[in-house]
């Protein structure tokens, strides 16, 4: 029994996501991982050194580039028949891909585990996390997306696999990448911060969001936010933290101005350690913070800066 | 262009889901039904479509119960033209609800289909990209942006580090995120409307397709509970608990 993992990388190595993803693989026995795009070398290598890894399948070609659905798919399937379980993080990535491909292997995916039962059953949340269902597949192969919040990722270095190109023939799907806009940081990302900071609509406005900058750079920290703050226009989309945005499970999480409702708690609840600053004594946040502060954000934000400084 | 637009029925987004006692399931007896949000967002879309002149025909789908028409009446008030229900009391599962609706695309023969992209009751976020996967049609998922130009789509994508935009060879399958649009309320007289508007009903097997789960459900039970914790007096006193107890920074 063996697994391919499809691999997420960028040019600092494979993303923690992805490695979350071969920790939930390497539960199940065997595990070969799969790098796909165009000039991946450097990504196959770092690939080759994920502990657990014993063989990385390098797919390098143009129309891979962009990681479209269509064409990764057909790799993919073309790639099946050697595996018992096709896994990858459930990312925006792992999330148009590997359903695309369960169902031309007539599978039913398992979307987004948060555990391993055995080698058919899978623990998996619904309704925006309020339950936890164990499912158990009847599907020959298995096809899974990974939250890679609730498996330890594996360390990126330690492991030494052996490399094997394979060749693709990708057809033309009917799908052309034609641009991408993505928010520049030099924070970490949301989904692999060790700490992360967000702000709600107790925030007020856009530029108020500058007060939890030096915090964040203190903690070497991720910046997140709620829905409320991103409807309200305040910070993009990217920045959501939520049911309907990313999911974290950080060692702190600090929610700043954050009433904590429920689609909000769906994203960071499983966070390690959670600390809520908020004005208003009954927010809900404060029901699942460890550590709650009853403060007017505009004073505490500063103190907090000030406070850490000293450190 | 004709649009088909699968509708979902769940639990409404505002129920606080309860898991039954016995572990067999969430409690859903007694409990309100709603279109799945992100379906109204993809109905919303798909009227907005036609508002505009770009499709001629909305035609809505759902799956299920009997009870399931409700959802399609919801889309015909929205401004759906006709609607489809599939009848089944079988569990579908987004294989099934893809290979079902595969089929009624190849009978209805749509240029473009809608969806949500993902139902709010099992957040399986499959089905769109099985669909299109079933046809062999191009996907452009977590759409926040839409644009039809001719014969090419054009979908602004919510991805993890920002937005990207894929060009699609219609007929496609688009998934709509929660930034596309918001949805209408649907008016009085459309409701009245809507009542007149015909909805045809139809079973699995008059598609040829076996609907039968693959998934079986073994248990349910609730998450750990997050216990609250302690108040802090001052800044001070948070950043030495988070320094020397709870030791993260």
């Amino acid at each position: 029994m063996t697994a391919l993992v499809l691999l997420e990388f960028d040019a600092a190595g494979i993303k923690q996501p992805s490695r979350s993803a071969v920790a939930a693989a390497a539960k199940l026995g065997e595990v070969h991982a799969l790098v796909a795009g165009e000039g991946v070398a450097a990504a196959a290598a770092a690939a080759a050194k994920l502990p657990g890894v014993t063989k990385v399948l390098v797919a390098d070609a143009p129309a891979l580039a962009h990681a479209l659905a269509e064409p990764m798919a057909s790799l993919l399937v073309a790639l099946a028949p050697a595996y018992s379980h096709l896994f990858a993080a459930a990312t925006a990535v792992g999330k148009n891909v590997l359903p695309r491909v369960a169902a031309l292997l007539d599978v039913q995916p398992v979307s987004d585990i948060a555990g391993v039962v055995d080698a058919d059953q899978f623990v998996r949340p619904i309704y925006a996390g309020n339950a936890l269902a164990t499912v158990k597949s009847a599907d020959a192969k298995k096809v899974i997306t990974v939250r890679a919040a609730s498996f330890d990722p594996v360390a990126a270095e330690g492991g030494s696999a052996a490399i094997e190109n394979v060749a693709v023939a990708v057809a033309d799907a009917g799908s052309r990448f034609v641009g991408a806009e993505l928010s520049k940081s030099e924070r970490p990302e949301l989904t692999a911060a060790r700490v992360v900071i967000s702000g709600g609509r107790g925030m007020q406005a856009g530029e108020n969001f500058r007060l939890l900058e030096p915090i964040a750079d203190k903690l070497g920290a991720a910046v997140g936010a709620s829905r409320a703050a991103v409807d309200a226009g305040f910070v993009p989309n990217d920045y959501q933290v939520g049911q309907t945005g990313k999911i974290v499970a950080p060692e702190l999480y600090v929610a700043v101005g954050i009433s904590g409702a429920i689609q909000h708690l769906a994203g960071m609840k499983d966070s390690k350690v959670i600390v809520a600053i908020n004005k208003d004594e009954e927010a809900p946040i404060f029901q699942v913070a460890d550590y709650g502060l009853v403060a007017d954000l505009f004073t505490a934000l500063p103190e907090l800066a000030a406070e850490l400084g000293k450190g | 262009m004709k649009i088909l637009v699968p509708v979902k029925r769940v639990v409404d987004y505002n129920v606080k889901v309860r898991v039954k006692v016995d572990g067999t399931g969430v409690e859903t007896a007694g409990v309100k039904m709603s279109m799945n949000p992100f379906d109204e967002i993809a109905v919303e879309e798909a009227v907005r479509l036609k508002e505009k002149g770009v499709a001629t025909e909305i035609v809505a789908v759902s799956m299920g119960i009997t009870a399931c028409q409700e959802t399609i009446r919801t889309a015909l008030a929205m401004g759906a033209d006709r609607g489809i229900l599939v009848e089944t009391d079988v569990e579908l599962q987004p294989l099934a609800v893809a290979k079902l609706l595969k089929a009624l695309v190849d009978k209805e023969a749509p240029g473009l289909v809608i969806m949500g992209k993902q139902a709010i009751d099992d957040d399986m976020n499959a089905t769109g990209q099985m669909l299109a996967a079933l046809l062999g049609w191009p996907q452009g998922t977590f759409a926040s942006k839409l644009t039809i130009d001719g014969t090419t789509a054009s979908v602004t994508r919510e991805v993890d580090g920002g937005l990207e935009t894929v060009a699609l060879a219609l007929p496609a399958v688009v998934t709509a995120d929660l930034r596309l649009n918001e949805p209408r309320y649907a008016s009085l007289p459309n409701i009245m409307k809507a009542r007149k508007k015909s909805i045809e009903t139809i079973k699995p097997a008059d598609l040829g397709v076996d609907p039968a789960p693959r998934l079986t459900l073994v248990s349910v039970a609730e998450p750990a509970k997050r216990k609250a914790g302690v108040r802090v007096a001052s800044v001070a006193e948070l950043v030495a608990k988070l320094r020397t107890e709870a030791k993260v920074i």
